[in-house]
């Protein structure tokens, strides 16, 4: 009886939340099918789900017009570059923040987390101003600079929740037994940390690679990135359908299943360790 | 047990983050600061000298600004409501006993991968343009007239894009939260007889508080500074103008400095004050 009962609860359940979480998914989904129509079955109506003559002409097309390879390069070096700058100048201050704290070791890390909630319109113009002085504005390099500093605080707040999480007896141990400074951070620290550094590094590449607000505003022809050439399809010519679906799948498929991995990280990172 | 040399060796590797980010931060709030109490007007004339506190009343006393914050506030409240609401419904749902859990709670997380200029076109035109949209379609299977979502009912359809966005990100916090609930405290709620309403008002609601709290405020600092999603689908027009496109638009269309940084300024303080109280939540976590 009581089995009966849980099964059935079990059925009701998987039911209602696979209908939600179709319906959530269905825009990307459509999509991706969309992607894959003509333009003109894009359109179709009534729309078309599974059975249409599926085609890979927009993909072609989006790569021969508008060189996206060049776009998809940017998103790649801009993400990928400010990641591993912030993590290069990150891990030494979260280690030293975890391992070595003072009494000012909490004010500094609220201090790091405020500066993330400086809207960025509100410096918007010194930005502009200091990119056009030093020759940054539509760089590769002024854009990965930015995304560095606007990730930083939380690159460094998450490697300090992970690296708070290493218990200090093992160092103290290897400090007894002998071990060097050097030989601690390399034997020791290095493969503890390893988990957490890979985890920042997938968070912090999909923040990067889907940041829309500087992307879009220093940027113009050279430098964008896929943020920006998709928003140039907000103002299209003729029937686009299709091709911004194929533009749009080939920018977020990356990002979809990175971020299918770092579910759990998700919410550490975003909450500045507050829900674990 | 620190030494004086480990000491010195960690301010030495904390340098580097911290002179940059106070430079991040200074460098460009000095200017806005100071542009703020300029008339500056890049293309016709530059720099024109101090006028105190001018731009500051000006930006207020624009008609464009009172309408700019009730924008803001239905949106950001709009966004806030519906996330909240539902992120507890489904985190609710996606934590009972279920066949394929896994791939339910990726297809409920997708969305918040999506980098915002394209699910701002992808819902302006896919879905809610007036003659190809699927809603059109939709609407018109039944025999409706279709709508023009993002002129008639722009807010409404700026809110349901950010709130598809933010969903996710409620959701997967909530449901974090709740996978920490001690099951047994339900189970003996069950067993004294507490219906299902009252169990979730006295034991889930409750213990879901602080992360309901945090979602509440890191969402209002992100959703006060949404940008890409008005930028490609209405340009701030239709009554979607919020006070960052405002500012935006202020500085860099009609290039009028100063009054755009006085702008920034009240938005920077606009932030601060939702700032205050996460930090707060945050801190306190830190002390444990």
């Amino acid at each position: 009886m009581a089995r009966s009962v849980t099964t059935r609860r079990k059925t009701v359940n998987t039911l209602a939340a696979w209908a939600i979480g179709l319906l959530i998914f269905f825009p990307i989904l459509w999509t991706i099918l969309t992607s894959f129509k003509t333009e003109a079955q894009a359109i179709n109506d009534p729309p078309l789900f599974f059975f249409f003559d599926w085609t890979l002409e927009n993909y072609a097309v989006v790569q021969e017009r508008s060189n996206y390879m060049r776009y998809l390069w940017n998103s790649v070096i801009i993400a990928g570059g400010s990641t591993v700058l912030g993590l290069i100048i990150a891990v030494p201050a979260a280690w030293s923040m975890a391992f070595v704290p003072s009494k000012r070791t909490k004010d500094i890390l609220m201090w790091m987390l405020s500066t993330k909630m400086l809207p960025a319109v509100g410096v918007l113009y010194p930005i502009y101003l200091v990119f056009i002085e030093l020759g940054l504005l539509d760089t590769r390099v002024g854009l990965t600079i930015v995304l560095m500093l606007i990730n930083l605080p939380i690159i460094v707040w998450m490697l300090y929740t992970y690296f708070k999480e290493i218990p200090g007896e093992i160092l103290e141990a290897a400090r007894m037994d002998g071990a060097t400074l050097k030989e601690e951070i390399l034997y020791i620290l290095t493969p503890m940390a390893i988990p957490g550094i890979a985890s920042t590094l997938l968070l912090n590449i999909i923040l990067a690679w889907n940041e829309a607000f500087w992307t879009l505003n220093l940027t113009a022809a050279k430098a964008a990135p896929l943020t920006a050439f998709i928003a140039s399809y907000s103002s299209p010519e003729g029937l686009f359908y299709a091709k911004l679906s194929a533009a749009s799948t080939m920018a977020i498929a990356p990002i979809l299943i990175l971020g299918w991995f770092s579910q759990k990280q998700l919410v550490r990172g975003l909450t500045f360790g507050a829900v674990k | 047990m620190a030494t004086q040399h480990s000491r010195s060796a960690a301010r030495f590797m904390m340098a580097p983050a911290v002179i940059l980010l106070l430079g991040w931060m200074l460098i460009p709030l000095t200017m806005t600061l100071m542009f703020s109490f300029k008339k500056y007007l890049p293309l016709r004339g530059g720099d024109l000298g101090w006028v105190g506190f001018d731009n500051y009343v000006r930006f207020v006393s624009s008609s464009a600004f009172w309408p700019s914050v009730q924008t803001t506030l239905i949106i950001v409240g709009g966004v806030l409501l519906i996330t909240i609401i539902f992120g507890v419904l489904l985190s609710i749902l996606l934590d009972q006993p279920m066949w394929g859990q896994g791939i339910v709670r990726i297809l409920v997380i997708a969305p918040f991968f999506v980098m915002p200029t394209v699910s701002a076109l992808v819902w302006k035109n896919m879905f809610m343009d007036p003659v190809n949209g699927l809603f059109a379609h939709l609407w018109k299977a039944f025999g409706a007239q279709p709508i023009e979502w993002l002129s008639d009912l722009s807010l409404f359809s700026i809110i349901l894009i950010v709130s598809w966005q933010w969903l996710p990100f409620a959701t997967l916090i909530l449901l974090t939260a709740i996978q920490s609930l001690d099951s047994e405290q339900l189970e003996a709620a069950e067993m004294d007889g507490a219906p299902p309403l009252s169990r979730f008002a006295f034991i889930i609601l409750p213990h879901l508080s602080r992360a309901i709290t945090i979602v509440v405020l890191i969402q209002t600092i992100f959703l006060l500074a949404i940008f890409a999603e008005i930028f490609v689908t209405t340009s701030g027009a239709f009554g979607t103008r919020t006070l960052t496109y405002l500012i935006y638009q202020r500085v860099l269309e009609s290039q009028n400095v100063g009054l755009g940084s006085a702008g920034g300024v009240y938005a920077i303080i606009l932030a601060n004050i939702v700032a205050i109280f996460l930090m707060r939540i945050v801190g306190k976590n830190l002390d444990t």
